[in-house]
């Protein structure tokens, strides 16, 4: 809403007061100005002129040379290019030394041989958006009614020695919406009266009702209707103070009965409707729903289909206005109208905002219906535009109206005592100070006993319940002015929950091991959003997505990450790590909502370490990414639950792929892309892991329990085995492991060998095992024993051979 | 034999002195102290001496022996030393040159801004609430005193999935989900960050997914001015001791009353600057007095029970706090972003 200071000061005294400390005041009493224009900003020296004469240009088919008298000695000779400039004219001159927006001086200067001491100007060189520019004047220049005074300021002319406040409404401050409205804030505010617009009626002979019916066959949508009828008005342009309060206010001057309509709704916020009595082809009104599929052409020229839960305005037989939203090209009001139907109406929020939603409308009208209009203000509004437009339209107003009334309106009666005031804001008002607050808002108030009985007006249909009331007290009494407190009540301890703490620790793990947090987006294209999932289900899609490639929602994160790689790749920079822990959503049968399950994924590509100057240097591999992982099933106590396995999996490298297993269960994969996606997406050799976080911190995990520093030494016995090439380590460990019975405390690996020296089909794996006994010393034979029985089961379980 | 001793003495230390390596010290070990040395020899002439003579000079040999002996102890000593100067000499490296490098990684820098919030509140006896980031129409909004009628939907275009479910569009469902699970009981003293959706346009104020973090609070005697002093605590904490906070009036349907937080703005103090748009203060937080509905509909007796909530968006916070000017950088990735915020900062 965009609010005059001068328009304003009309309502409420606002002396005292400049533009910004009002401002000021309103922002700190809840609604927030979002800024202060200054129409004049930027503009100096342009005046009113008399056009003398005019002729063409010598030189110049487009110009004009014209002699304007701008109140000095003598008259100056200007040339202008606008096509609508003409002798007598009074208009906008911008004289030598004066300077236009965009810091435009302007100079004595010689156009095509021609002397020109000054410009003649368009609203649009005075600041003013073409946009709210009157059809006649949008190509050029503003011509003046003819009773300006020659050589005035032609910004306080045009009203732009005027400040306008931009009040940035939340959705329950409506009421503001309208100058009456602004008007009772501030003077809550300021503690200062509220004046009403006075209203006049002259008694006419012929009666409204002579000339028209209204039927209202939704009552329930329409509850009050008033009409009233002004013959012999006389279409033309508004008076200039009009038009430029309505540009102020960000509304297009049209003729003198449709800116009264818009004049009125800005300054009591009730949508009018101006009908041409003599094209409504009838004479009644029936407001009714639309049929199914009824058409209506609009205002704008546009053919609308109309559907059953639309309200509209009909001659009897078919729509001429849709309610509230905008009205019929049939009725129009034109150059000829004589007779105008003056519409002022409560129509509910619901039915309005459906139209105006279904037909992409939104309009200064039905912005105001929707959030509610005064349902007291209704008639008045009704009557203040009759009586304008028999003022600047020359009309004549019948008596009375046409009114079609069930409404009942009931101001809201709250009840709330000074002890719930005080408890919720923390405060310690006075009975005295909190009445006087809701005096001051022009609310009815009694006070019995510290309990105040108040009586909101209608104009405040957001103020229903005690809380309301609360805030009403604590927005006038300042929030400044409260005091500062923390909660005192029950004690609570304050923790993570053991899941959430299981996810700070792999990050911190993660982290630890070089990685980098990434987080991406959940939604992506449907392409995307299945590939490399865990649990293959079609994704949830979207009903209205923005753009395809934010459509569905992921089921895996390896695809987003790739992305992320494969932009940095892009831009040099090649050795990555990066993670994400992050959610992926399951579609589920019969329910509601899909699972949403916490993934943590990886990439890893380019250089794990380099330390050129000492020349070392080592790429990614999958055993680095095997070992990032390995630490993270570390920290979380998960290394015996744990297994891999060769795997194959759409997207991933065959031969380096594994799946990793939680207790038997296959919670994720870790490996190498495939050549083929890496060739795609332009990614050198890239390592990615995906597992299901869930499950990992889901996962029991055994207390820790201290074990007895050894306090006797342990004996090492390394062994080479020869085994098939096929046979996996993995395995090969498991049964040594399996074997070597209590006393084989560790087996570790430290020798792969495939090479020329082994027979064709044979590798050796060498192993150190670390025997050791927490009692005692162990003896060569304790060792012997238990090492021969892992020989032996290596041989039968695995065919392995002791390398010779 | 006693001249002889004393020439062999002299001898020897000067030798001593004259040695410059270890190996020619060990060599007069051997020459004179050994058992082939000329010392040696003199002892074995004493057999030749008289009773009384010889005792005497026997003592007179040991102290020649002792004699050669010590200085020789006390040059190896110095030429050991040397030696080991030496030797360190050699092994002198530039300690200029950079060291191996460590792999390191961190945290992302809105789960930075997330963990010290989350840190900064549990110690403040709260904890941290989670929910699903596609939710059902009636937490994400009517719960919230949000019906389906209600004009303040208007303020979140949303991401629809079916009629009845949608991404969340704040984290604010949690907070109704966590009051129902509490059956009615307070109190209720939780934090919810998350990832929430809006239908925007990505631009560099302007992301279709960001980051929340909500508090609510609810127990007998919750007011307006402990949410004051909450949020006081929380805007110098992550913002620093110098700012100051402004609470002015708003609108959520949510609470009632309303407040909007302003914290002085850093990059200028309070002058007004471009960041501040001339105020001097830049808007970082909403919150206010748990409307008497939201309570009810979660099953908390509003006559007994009040509350407060606020939220607050985190890509805001951190863009102020670190002065990063686009919003799109959180979700690029770009790892000269990433890396930037790897260290701690007082």
């Amino acid at each position: 809403m965009f609010v005059s200071y001068k328009w304003l000061q009309d309502y409420v005294d606002l002396s005292g007061m400049t533009a910004t400390t009002l401002s000021d005041k309103i922002t700190k009493s809840g609604i927030e100005v979002e800024g202060v224009e200054k129409k004049s900003e930027g503009l100096k020296g342009v005046v009113i002129g008399h056009v003398l004469e005019r002729e063409q240009h010598p030189n110049a088919d487009k110009l004009n040379k014209c002699l304007v008298d701008v109140g000095g000695e003598s008259p100056v000779q200007i040339i202008c290019g606008a096509p609508n400039v003409d002798k007598g004219q009074k208009v906008a001159v911008a004289t030598v030394g004066a300077v236009l927006p965009g810091n435009f001086k302007i100079k004595k200067a010689k156009l095509r041989g021609e002397e020109s001491n000054g410009m003649i100007c368009s609203l649009q060189e005075l600041g003013i958006e073409s946009r709210l520019i009157a059809k006649d004047y949008a190509t050029g220049i503003f011509v003046f009614p003819n009773d300006v005074e020659v050589g005035q300021d032609a910004l306080s002319v045009l009203g732009l020695d005027d400040e306008v406040l931009e009040l940035g409404l939340t959705p329950n401050r409506s009421d503001c919406l309208s100058m009456l409205g602004v008007a009772y804030e501030v003077g809550a505010i300021l503690g200062r009266e509220v004046k009403w617009p006075e209203i006049t009626k002259e008694a006419s002979a012929e009666k409204a009702t002579d000339f028209i019916q209204v039927k209202v066959e939704a009552s329930e949508d329409n509850p009050l209707y008033v009409a009233k009828v002004i013959k012999d008005v006389k279409i033309a342009p508004s008076p200039l103070w009009m038009q430029t309060r309505l540009m102020a206010a960000g509304i297009r001057p049209h003729n003198n009965v449709v800116d009264i309509t818009n004049y009125i709704l800005l300054e009591y916020g009730q949508p009018l409707h101006a009908f041409d009595y003599d094209r409504l082809g009838s004479k009644e009104l029936v407001i009714r729903k639309a049929h199914a599929a009824e058409k209506i052409t609009t205002l704008d020229d546009v053919e609308r289909e109309l559907a059953s839960d639309h309200l509209v305005i009909t001659n009897g037989t078919e729509p001429v206005a849709i309610a509230g939203v905008m009205g019929g090209a049939n009725s129009e009001v034109q150059d000829d109208t004589t007779t105008v139907i003056i519409e002022a109406a409560y129509f509910a929020g619901t039915v309005v905002r459906k139209a105006s939603k279904d037909h992409a409308l939104r309009s200064e009208s039905s912005a105001r219906f929707e959030k509610g209009v005064d349902p007291n203000r209704v008639r008045e509004a009704g009557e203040r535009a009759a009586q304008l437009i028999s003022q600047y339209a020359g009309g004549t107003v019948l008596e009375g109206s046409v009114e079609v009334d069930t409404l009942t309106i009931e101001p809201a009666v709250i009840s709330i005592t000074l002890e719930k005031i005080n408890k919720l804001l923390g405060t310690s008002m006075t009975v005295s100070e909190v009445e006087s607050i809701f005096t001051r808002l022009q609310f009815g108030v009694s006070v019995d006993n510290e309990t105040f009985t108040v009586t909101v007006p209608t104009r405040r249909g957001d103020i229903t319940i005690e809380a309301d009331l609360v805030e009403e007290a604590a927005r006038m009494y300042g929030y400044d002015n409260i005091p500062t407190t923390l909660p005192t009540g029950t004690v609570t301890p304050g923790h993570l929950t053991d899941y959430q703490q299981k996810r700070r620790k792999a990050r911190r793990t993660l982290e630890g091991a070089g990685l980098y947090q990434a987080i991406t987006y959940s939604l992506t294209s449907k392409n995307k959003a299945t590939q490399y999932a865990l649990d293959v289900r079609e994704s949830v899609a979207l009903a209205m997505p923005m753009s395809e490639e934010r459509s569905q929602l992921r089921l895996s994160i390896v695809p987003q990450l790739l992305e992320v790689v494969k932009y940095n790749n892009a831009r040099q920079l090649d050795s990555l790590a990066l993670y994400e822990i992050g959610s992926v959503f399951l579609k589920q049968d019969g329910e509601q909502l899909p699972e949403e399950r916490e993934h943590v994924a990886g990439a890893i590509t380019g250089l794990w370490e380099s330390n050129p100057w000492q020349g070392e240097k080592k790429s990614v591999d999958f055993y680095v990414a095997k070992g990032v992982l390995e630490a993270l099933f570390d920290t979380l106590g998960l290394t015996e639950q744990i297994d891999y396995r060769q795997s194959e999996k759409e997207g991933m490298h065959p031969g380096r792929t594994a799946e990793v297993l939680l207790n038997g269960d296959v919670i994720g994969f870790v490996g190498q892309v495939h050549p083929t996606v890496q060739k795609e997406l332009d990614l050198k050799e890239t390592y990615v892991f995906e597992l299901s976080f869930k499950a990992m911190a889901e996962a029991a995990v055994a207390p820790i329990q201290y074990s007895a520093i050894p306090r006797f030494p342990s004996i090492t016995r390394d062994i080479a085995l020869v085994v098939d090439a096929t046979t996996v380590a993995g395995d090969i460990q498991k049964i040594i492991a399996e074997a070597g019975g209590k006393l084989l405390k560790e087996v570790s690996i430290f020798d792969l060998y495939e090479g020329e020296r082994m027979e064709p089909g044979k590798k050796s794996l060498a192993y150190s095992l670390k025997y050791f006994d927490p009692e005692r010393t162990l003896t060569d034979e304790d060792v012997t024993k238990a090492h021969e029985k892992v020989l032996a089961a290596v041989k039968e379980k695995a065919g392995a051979e002791l390398r010779g | 034999m006693q001249e002889r001793l004393q020439e062999l003495q002299a001898e020897a230390l000067q030798k001593v002195a004259e040695a410059s390596e270890l190996k020619e010290l060990n060599d007069i070990r051997v020459a004179y102290l050994g058992k082939k040395g000329p010392i040696t020899e003199v002892l074995r002439g004493m057999g030749k001496l008289s009773a009384e003579e010889r005792p005497k000079m026997g003592a007179l040999v040991n102290v020649v022996r002792e004699e050669i002996a010590s200085k020789i102890e006390e040059k190896q000593q110095v030429l050991e030393e040397a030696a080991v100067h030496a030797k360190l000499a050699v092994e002198k490296i530039d300690v200029t040159l950079p060291g191996r490098p460590v792999n390191k990684g961190n945290h992302h820098p809105l789960t930075r801004v997330i963990e010290e919030v989350e840190d900064l509140f549990i110690g403040m006896g709260y904890t941290v609430a989670e929910g699903p980031e596609v939710e059902t129409d009636f937490y994400n909004f009517e719960a919230l005193n949000l019906p389906k009628s209600h004009p303040a939907r208007d303020m979140q275009d949303s991401f629809y999935i079916t009629e009845e479910t949608l991404m969340r569009t704040h984290t604010s469902p949690v907070q109704a989900r966590t009051m129902e699970k509490h059956k009615g009981q307070g109190p209720v003293k939780i934090i919810c960050p998350g990832k929430v959706y809006r239908r925007d346009n990505d631009d560099a104020t302007h992301s279709h997914q960001f980051m929340q973090i909500e508090g609510l609070v609810i127990d007998e005697n919750i007011s307006m001015s402990d949410l004051k002093g909450t949020l006081e605590v929380f805007a110098k904490q992550v913002f620093g001791k110098e700012r100051e906070i402004r609470l002015r009036p708003s609108f959520f349907p949510f609470t009632e009353p309303s407040v909007e937080i302003d914290i002085s703005c850093k990059i200028c103090g309070g002058k007004g600057c471009s960041v501040c748009k001339g105020t001097g203060w830049i808007e970082v937080l909403g919150g206010g007095i748990v409307h008497p509905n939201v309570l009810e509909m979660a099953g908390f007796d509003s006559k007994k029970y009040s509350g407060f909530a606020f939220g607050i968006g985190v890509e805001r916070i951190a863009m102020l706090k670190y002065g990063v000017d686009d919003i799109r950088h959180f979700y690029t990735n770009d790892v000269r972003f990433l890396t930037q915020f790897n260290r701690h900062e007082s």
